[in-house]
């Protein structure tokens, strides 16, 4: 079970500073990225998220900034980081990434294939009709048709899907070691989301890629992780192999999250909701962060922030119900369904 | 159940025609169902399927170049008269898909809540609106307080709600939701769908619910239409179409649809739909029962397919 680990996160801790007052967006998180898998990211907008990805790409806005922590990768140290011309050796070459909305992150004035020749030639020093030639294969290979003729044409002749295919052929075409998908499927419709997420997964294998998927809906990501990390507020909860975290989730964040997927609503009865907003990150958060909104919160999780205990070698939660001492607390009833299988849904 | 009941609303033969006259684009192409009192009716599509069109032409946004609307039994598409027209914006109230885009930057929410009242509430004294703007907030789980800040001070959640609560303060009896979770976090989504359907409960309204994710729309709706290209294939009561789905479409959709269980997912196989399949040079497709409440668009060899698999 001994695997190569590629990107190592250690105790890292971002800032923001807004209007004077510094908001705490990342709070301590440890993560190993193993070679080759797939490892998927889940939060609520504003659990940080995103953030964390932008720190392994040197994306973070100009009032944010890592006070504490380390992220290694082949040796070197991403906090250390002083210029752009060191991050530019990383963005895209080892590193590359896929945002959520195609419409935005295309130029709409360029071709889609002087964007994908773009990045061949500024990362494999490709030029004129070589260049031409791998862009087309790589739009083959994101299954974009009559790719020839695609190549010379504009982002606002593609359809949707087809336009974040592009955007994966942009980020593939650099060969990046890992691929970042920071909601790849949010702005497409279901049919669409399933082709995509195909793709992403075949595309994983034959490019040897190792991917980071970042999402707010469990849902999405059964079938294309491996490994699944769920945040909440600046910190990760649990961590754990993707059946693990499905069939056998311990935080109560995570049950509430799966909980409150319709697919798994009972019909004429209200879903579960999730009470209250997540916690204000200007202040300092004693104890469990989810605490207030969880119903069946203990005393101390008001008081201590709880440790990682250890379900099985893979998977870890933090939340103080693990304890030895901690009375015995059930998970609700939609996430025992669950265990048996919801293969009756659909 | 549905039979004996009286439909609100009924669409029949609609055509929605963009462009010029002569490259006509047929957004919505002789599209027919009823929508029965106190239901909740699906209308699910991809983007570009033409869903949002119907629910726009209801509404009289988009004219309608052919069939006809009816509501309570009177005729609301076309030329109508000012009274029922005023009549209908009160009755016909629309949820909006991007809770960022939909409300008025620069109008507190006390304003945005209260427009219709502005513009079809009568003589209502200032007392009297301000009551009806705290009702309506508190109804949607949000303070009265709110109305004198301003819609960025909301989260995505927040700002959904105000935009249910002005269209409730009209006091509607139809309301067309139009992608109303698509743009919110599953946390979230779960909070509105469960107000949507609190709101049904107490008040005893109808929705038409449009949106392309099919685990949503099985959640809410009594019966659901698929929607291709502008056309129906297929409606039914949901346990029905998600039981035994007769149209290719639809088990392309719903084969789509993302499972929380790797296991299932692991099995699962992704259905692609080629509209190809189907040889309509000969026999045209029609619409037609294939059991009580369930219609599907199918030729004559393809009627008999489905039957057998019916059976």
């Amino acid at each position: 079970m001994e695997q190569e680990i590629l990107l190592s996160v250690k105790n890292l801790e971002v800032k923001f500073d807004l209007r004077g007052r510094t908001l705490n967006a990342i709070r301590g998180i440890s993560l190993d990225l193993y070679k080759g898998e797939s490892l998927a990211i889940v939060g609520e907008s504003g659990s940080g998220k995103s953030v964390l990805v932008k720190t392994f790409m040197g994306l973070l806005d100009a009032n944010g900034r890592i006070t504490d922590g380390e992220i290694l990768y082949n040796g070197q140290d991403f906090t250390k980081f002083k210029t752009e011309k060191e991050w530019l050796a990383i963005r895209g070459k080892e590193l590359a990434m896929v945002l959520q909305d195609p419409m935005t992150s295309l130029n709409p004035l360029k071709t889609v294939g002087f964007q994908i020749c773009e990045a061949l030639e500024l990362h494999q020093g490709l030029k004129g009709a070589k260049a031409k030639e791998a862009a087309v294969s790589i739009l083959e290979d994101v299954g974009i048709t009559e790719a020839g003729r695609r190549f010379s044409q504009y982002p606002h002749e593609f359809s949707g899907g087809m336009r974040q295919r592009a955007v994966i052929a942009i980020a593939v075409a650099c060969r990046p070691k890992i691929l970042i998908c920071d909601e790849p499927t949010t702005a497409l419709d279901v049919t669409i989301q399933a082709q995509i997420l195909n793709l992403l997964k075949d595309l994983k294998a034959k490019y040897d890629l190792t991917t980071i998927y970042i999402t707010h809906d469990l849902g999405v990501v059964a079938n294309v992780a491996d490994r699944i990390a769920v945040m909440y507020a600046g910190d990760i909860v649990e961590i754990g192999k993707c059946d693990e975290v499905f069939y056998n989730p311990r935080h109560p964040y995570t049950w509430a999250l799966l909980s409150s997927l319709p697919q798994l609503g009972v019909k004429g009865e209200n879903l579960y909701s999730i009470k209250g907003a997540p916690p204000n990150l200007f202040t300092h958060i004693a104890g469990d962060a989810f605490a207030p909104r969880n119903p069946r919160a203990l005393k101390i999780d008001f008081v201590k922030r709880p440790p990682y205990f250890d379900v099985s070698p893979t998977h870890k939660a933090r939340t103080w119900l693990l304890d030895p001492r901690a009375p015995k607390v059930d998970p609700p009833e939609s996430i025992r369904k669950l265990r048996q299988g919801v293969s009756a849904n659909g | 159940m549905a039979e004996n009941r009286e439909p609100l609303l009924q669409v029949k033969n609609l055509e929605v025609t963009f462009g010029t006259r002569r490259h006509p684009f047929h957004a919505v192409n002789g599209v027919s169902f009823d929508i029965y009192e106190g239901e909740t009716f699906g209308l699910v599509g991809e983007s570009g399927s033409g869903k949002t069109t119907i629910g726009r032409s209801i509404i009289r946004i988009n004219p309608v170049s052919g069939g006809e609307i009816r509501y309570k039994n009177q005729k609301i598409s076309g030329k109508i008269s000012k009274e029922l027209d005023r009549r209908l914006t009160r009755e016909i109230q629309m949820i909006f898909q991007d809770p960022m885009a939909s409300l008025n930057e620069r109008a507190k929410v006390d304003y945005i809540v209260s427009e219709g009242l502005y513009n079809l509430g009568g003589h209502l004294s200032e007392a009297e609106r301000r009551d009806k703007v705290d009702t309506a907030l508190t109804d949607v789980g949000l303070l009265p307080e709110f109305a004198s800040r301003f819609p960025h001070e909301f989260s995505g959640g927040q700002r959904q709600r105000i935009g249910i609560a002005r269209a409730l303060i009209m006091q509607p009896q139809f309301i067309i939701a139009d992608e109303p979770i698509s743009a919110l976090d599953v946390s979230i989504r779960a909070q509105v769908l469960n107000l949507l359907s609190d709101l049904q409960k107490k008040r005893g309204l109808t929705y038409l619910f449009i949106a392309h994710d099919l685990s949503v729309v099985r959640f809410i709706s009594d019966r659901i239409a698929v929607i291709r290209k502008g056309v129906l294939v297929e409606l039914a009561e949901t346990e029905t179409l998600f039981a035994h789905p007769l149209h290719p479409y639809t088990r392309a959709l719903l084969s789509a649809i993302p499972l929380p269980d790797p296991q299932a997912e692991k099995n699962k196989k992704l259905l692609v739909y080629d509209p190809g399949m189907h040889d309509y040079s000969v026999k045209k497709p029609e619409w037609c029962e294939m059991e009580p409440g369930h219609f599907v668009l199918a030729n004559e060899p393809e009627i008999a397919e489905y039957k057998k698999a019916l059976e």
